[in-house]
């Protein structure tokens, strides 16, 4: 059973990899029955969109 | 101000120039982390994209590529520090962050209760607010400087992890934990700072 510390680092480097079958059951596991990890999963999906957004917003012209 | 082609004249201003100038100084600044060295390469990215016989379609038109241009001169200056600096040294400050994210842990490594993620809710209500930008640009800043590097290469520059690993000369493991960190330390300021705060009522 992965520890919550454990998950922070694969979800962090699923950002950057395409994690292996036997690391996403682990982490499905885990996820499924914790909270805070889950959370945490959602908040670095939107650390990557806020990046790409605020990116855009540089390039963009605003009137 | 190198003049301009008169077809872009009418559309390209002065007042352009310098709005397009001090965005492109935001971004080169929060990435080198260098006030004259972001002034070189914006100045550099001005010249090229000004220089060139493109004809521009419009204000956007010409912003999207001076930012193009300018994203190439930051990679350029980037690999010319890398063989001179070393991105993977440790400070201080990274040290601190690790420490900080060490108590967010029980001794069995699983959240400790007062530490555990929140839920954020609808957090892209919150990309459509200049305060949260503001917010999120502080938090950016406030990370340590090579931590910071590495992180905005994979973010706001779209390098593959090997490839920030091979321009940085970074093993993949240390530039792991390394991108870790950066976004460990983003998450828990804008957690502390905007999501706990509240979307604070005026």
């Amino acid at each position: 059973m992965l520890s919550c510390k454990e998950v922070t680092h694969l979800l962090s480097e699923a950002q950057d990899r395409k994690i292996t079958l036997p690391e996403r059951v682990n982490l499905e596991m885990h996820l499924a029955m914790c909270k805070g990890c889950k959370n945490f999963k959602s908040q670095m999906s939107f650390l990557r969109e806020a990046c790409q957004r605020y990116v855009k917003n540089q390039e963009k012209i605003d009137d | 101000m190198t003049p301009l082609p008169d077809a872009n004249k009418k559309m390209i201003d002065n007042s352009t120039l310098t709005d397009i100038r001090r965005d492109m100084m935001k971004f080169a600044h929060l990435q080198l982390r260098d006030e004259t060295l972001a002034e070189d390469v914006v100045q550099e990215a001005l010249a090229a994209a000004l220089s060139s016989a493109k004809e521009f379609a419009g204000r956007s038109a010409l912003k999207t590529w001076v930012f193009a241009i300018l994203r190439n001169k930051i990679i350029d200056q980037i690999r010319l520090q890398s063989r001179t600096s070393n991105v993977s040294s440790f400070s201080q400050q990274e040290e601190s962050l690790d420490e900080t994210f060490e108590t967010l842990f029980k001794a069995n490594a699983h959240w400790s209760p007062g530490h555990r993620p929140n839920d954020w809710g609808n957090p892209e209500e919150a990309l459509r607010q200049q305060r949260f930008w503001d917010v999120f640009d502080a938090c950016l800043k406030h990370l340590p400087e090579n931590t910071a590097r590495v992180f905005m290469m994979r973010e706001f520059l779209e390098f593959e992890t090997a490839e920030v690993c091979q321009e940085l000369s970074i093993t993949i493991s240390n530039c792991n934990v390394i991108l870790h960190r950066a976004r460990n330390g983003l998450r828990n300021c804008l957690e502390k700072n905007w999501f706990t705060a509240g979307e604070q009522p005026c």
